[in-house]
């Protein structure tokens, strides 16, 4: 076969078409029959598209059910001075970015918009621009300024956040990622939980940050309550630091943020801000040991003796297994599986007979006790307060 | 390039039986059928992980669904984002740059064919390996299948302690595989560049295209050594009583990060410089100008190659590194922003002033150039640490990241795909069907992934196959889910086009777009030994020289 290139009029300098007479191309015609028609057809497929998108958004829309705006952790949303840095840096960088969407998009929609090909086109090659210097350098500067600022004013945040020194007063947590659920401890004041992390509200008159060290028993997690303070990782054998200073008692949602394994979906996190009374009185509930009356000396028997023992720990009995939370006030938590069901009785009893119907891939095993055994084993539970 | 017409026998449709020709696709060397090979073996994995990705989807459509178990939702998630990092978009720009670089520089062939076919064939059987997962991962009863640790595979996740049975192993072996493919796939891309132009053409004179897949080939030996290095002491680790990552025993989780990201973060300008390349070779064709300031993306292009290489902990703003290491990364990171926006700047310059068609492959590259505007910008959040804190691991990064790959690579590839069709089919594609095929999948795209940054902003993480009611997240996801469907559908009108347009499509004819490049001056599709007579050129357009003998590129560069 023959390769043939088509043969173009003679062309303009480049630089500047000028005026010289030129042949049509010979396919011209037909293209400009083509895109005309193709054209409405595009308007067509738009058109059909565009309505359906805008059905199906108004269908989920009407469909969606209502939250509570404070159960939402939002990071535009911020409590605690690391998230109030972050919103502040954030509101500069999303104008910044605003800003240079809104000339690059315009230049783009103006192109597009007024350099397409006409249907009336004369088929002439446009001036040939090969670029130009000047230009090159305004938008290789101006951008590098960008920049400059863009960097110097996250370093400032970076060290106010990260480098902030502990005052005196500060409360110390010490945060240990498990498959799948937390763990806090409370050094200085003796107290361990799990799952639910109660801090005492800080103001700037009288600031009481609580300061958290990270660290795992397992794989990789991520401490995150977006209302409170960006993630910090939670790694084997890497301690790693955090602090948040709520400035509004109330309840704080998170969850692990690191794929950690099956149940890293529900490694819910709550934190509860209590008034510095509620935050006291909390501690000194804490710091009791389990009481148990007699009524359910048949179900702490059935605790202490089958391997719940090996994971929980309760004070106080021989219960002090670490691989599980501490079971010790149990009661006084809202939840349970790390936030996975509401804590109950009849989430407790179910729970205990079978953790994979509330967390598949749950590290706790399914205790094989007789409706009996498991009656009195909840009853034991649910003193634990 | 030659000046006269080159007369050539004209090839009749194979007639030898099925099995001989299939025997030559097997045993081929030639970089044409090659690339073809790849492209095939890249669509076919893009269909399976799509599927992988719809599956996500609809258990995300509610909270609290039951569609898969957590087990399988993870299955699914690493296998998702597993191939099609490197089984769908690393091999198709392979193959666009295996078909491509020696038609356009002139070359019959790549310097390497037999190491070419080799590259092919050890990516191909990463996949195999991969996917050979689902049956004989299951090493030891009840440990799993498929692997599911996530693409990056997170020290101390692999470890035999939570990662028991053997689908860890077959994620490592793949990756491991596929990576000695990539790697020889970066040495023949540079040894071709280098070596293998026709007469005339010096280094200042190859188009774009080849520029950015020099670029490449240098960043994939670089980077992908790393990961394989990382892969055989993961083997170690796992098999030889090794503590690289095991922290149970001392080892560091961290240092598996820094492997993983000193790998991983070149690799995603190894899958958007070559989707770059496509967009300066098509706009310029299709806005009827040369490209604006070819020296200057040039030089754009190796900056980006050299500073992809610092910006590498960026993804680790959160496993606490020092706040001056932090710093550091912030500024390589916004840095890089520098020269990738020089890039979108001067397309827009190419297209300033042009007579731009708006046929399918400049639709895409369009979409490309809008998609990837908000991707950078959003990368320039990301990549302020403070931000990041917030943004990291949640739904954010996956809209980012997603918009980087399909609102960006994959826009582009498909506009290479329409682009290049005619030449490496002989036939055009149908416009009609590449329209829709346009607009659903943009359409599809925003609902998904515009949509799909709120929940981020809301708290949620990714890689949670459910989340609970009432924070706000279950409307966001039901539209990202709906826009999956749209992307699908999409997809399919492509798969239809192509296969259509393969029997019925128009006979396309040497040069279809009136284009520039060496490519278009030989018949379509090109002949085994691509170029009869060797060309010869003087400028970086030798088809507009031929065009326009009066006025010719030469004069001016």
């Amino acid at each position: 076969m023959v390769i043939e290139l088509p043969c173009h009029a003679p062309e303009g300098r480049k630089g500047g078409a000028d005026g010289d007479s030129r042949l049509p191309r010979n396919i011209g015609q037909r293209e400009m029959h083509r895109s005309a028609q193709t054209r409405a057809l595009l308007g067509r497929v738009a058109g059909v598209a565009v309505l359906l998108a805008a059905g199906l958004l108004a269908a989920s829309l009407c469909l969606a059910s209502p939250s509570d705006p404070t159960q939402i952790p939002n990071i535009f949303k911020p409590q605690s001075t690391p998230a109030h840095s972050i919103f502040h840096l954030s509101m500069l960088i999303l104008a910044i970015t605003g800003a240079i969407f809104a000339v690059v998009f315009s230049l783009l929609a103006y192109s597009v918009a007024k350099f397409r090909k006409r249907a009336n086109d004369d088929d002439r090659e446009p001036a040939q621009v090969y670029g130009s210097n000047q230009i090159e350098l305004a938008w290789t500067v101006i951008p590098i300024l960008i920049v400059l600022v863009l960097f110097l004013a996250t370093a400032r945040v970076i060290r106010s956040i990260q480098d902030a020194p502990q005052p005196p007063g500060a409360i110390e947590v010490t945060a240990i990622g498990h498959q799948f659920w937390w763990e806090f401890r409370y050094p200085a004041l003796g107290v361990v939980t799990a799952n639910e992390l109660h801090v005492p509200v800080s103001n700037p008159a009288n600031s009481k940050p609580t300061f958290l060290t990270l660290l795992s028993a397992d794989t990789d997690h991520s401490f995150w309550v977006p209302r409170l303070a960006g993630k910090t990782d939670l790694i084997p054998n890497h301690p790693n630091h955090t602090w948040i200073d709520p400035q509004e008692a109330g309840l704080y949602i998170g969850q692990c943020a690191q794929y950690c394994g099956t149940q890293h979906a529900k490694m819910l996190l709550r934190v509860y801000v209590d008034s510095p009374e509620q935050f006291k009185q909390w501690v000194e509930e804490q710091k009791k040991p389990a009481v148990s009356t007699d009524a359910v000396a048949e179900g702490r028997r059935i605790f202490e003796t089958t391997a719940c023992v090996n994971c929980h720990a309760v004070a106080g009995t021989v219960a002090n297994g670490r691989f599980g939370p501490d079971l010790t006030h149990l009661m006084s938590r809202d939840t349970i599986a790390s936030g996975a069901a509401s804590n109950s009785e009849e989430n407790l009893r179910a729970w205990i007979q079978s953790p994979d119907s509330f967390k598949p891939g749950s590290l706790m095993p399914a205790m094989q006790l007789t409706d009996h055994d498991l009656d009195a084993l909840t009853a034991y539970l649910v003193t634990l307060r | 390039m030659s000046s006269e017409t080159i007369a050539l026998s004209t090839v009749g449709p194979d007639a030898r039986p099925i099995g001989e020709r299939l025997h030559d696709w097997i045993v081929t060397v030639d970089h044409k059928k090659l690339g073809i090979l790849y492209i095939l073996y890249a669509l076919f994995f893009l269909v399976v992980a799509g599927i992988e990705a719809i599956i996500m989807r609809i258990q995300l459509i509610v909270p609290h669904n039951h569609f898969v178990s957590p087990q399988i939702f993870n299955r699914m998630m690493t296998m998702h984002g597993t191939t099609m990092i490197f089984f769908m978009v690393m091999p198709i720009l392979f193959g666009f740059g295996t078909y491509l670089i020696p038609l356009m520089i002139g070359a019959r062939d790549m310097a390497f064919p037999r190491l070419n076919a080799f590259s092919f064939w050890m990516t191909a059987f990463g996949g195999l390996l991969l996917y050979f997962s689902f049956i004989g991962g299951n090493g030891l009863y009840g440990a799993g299948t498929a692997p599911d640790v996530g693409w990056w595979a997170y020290a101390p996740l692999t470890a035999r302690a939570f990662s028991p049975g053997h689908s860890t192993d077959f994620w490592t072996l793949a990756l491991l595989a596929s990576g000695v493919g990539s790697i020889g796939a970066g040495v023949n891309f540079i040894a071709t560049i280098l070596c293998m132009r026709c007469p005339g053409m010096t280094l200042g004179k190859m188009p774009l295209l080849a520029w950015l897949n020099l670029v490449v080939g240098g960043m994939v030996i670089f980077c992908i050594s790393p990961l394989t290095a990382a892969q055989i002491m993961l083997c170690i680790d796992r098999y030889l009583g090794g503590h690289f990552f095991d922290t149970q025993a001392g080892g560091s989780a961290v240092l598996w990060m820094h492997f993983f990201w000193i790998f991983g973060h070149p690799e995603v300008y190894i899958l958007v410089v070559p989707a770059f390349a496509f967009v300066s070779e098509i706009v310029p064709v299709f806005s009827r100008k040369p490209i604006f300031g070819y020296p200057i993306m040039v030089a754009a292009t190796i900056a980006i190659g050299f500073i992809s290489f610092s910006v590498w902990a960026h993804h680790m703003f959160t496993v606490g590194m020092s706040s001056y290491g932090n710093s550091f990364f912030v500024f390589t990171t916004v840095a890089i922003a520098v020269p990738t926006g020089i890039k979108i700047f001067n397309w827009l310059g190419t297209m300033w002033g042009g007579k731009i068609q708006l046929r399918v492959p400049m639709l895409f590259c369009i979409g490309f150039l809008f998609q990837f505007l908000i991707a950078g910008l959003t990368g320039i959040m990301l990549g302020t640490a403070p931000f990041n804190w917030q943004l990291s691991g949640s739904y954010f990064v996956v809209a980012h990241f997603h918009y980087v790959i399909v609102g960006g690579i994959v826009f582009a590839l498909f506009g290479a795909f329409y682009y290049w069709y005619p030449k490496m089919s002989g036939r055009m594609y149908n416009e009609t069907l590449g329209k829709w095929h346009f607009w659903l999948f943009i359409i599809g795209f925003h609902l998904t992934f515009d949509f799909m940054h709120i929940p981020g902003i809301l708290g949620m993480p990714r890689r949670i196959y459910t989340y609970e009611p009432g924070r706000g997240w279950e409307i966001w996801n039901l539209i990202v889910t709906i826009g999956a469907f749209f992307q699908a559908a999409g997809i399919l009108v492509f798969v239809v086009n192509l296969l259509w347009s393969l029997r019925k499509g128009e006979p396309a004819g040497n040069d279809p777009w009136d284009a520039w490049t060496l490519e278009w001056s030989t018949s379509s599709p090109p002949p085994d030994y691509d170029f009869a007579v060797t060309p010869v050129v003087r400028s970086r357009r030798p088809l507009w020289d031929l065009k326009h003998p009066e006025d010719p590129d030469w004069k001016y560069e």
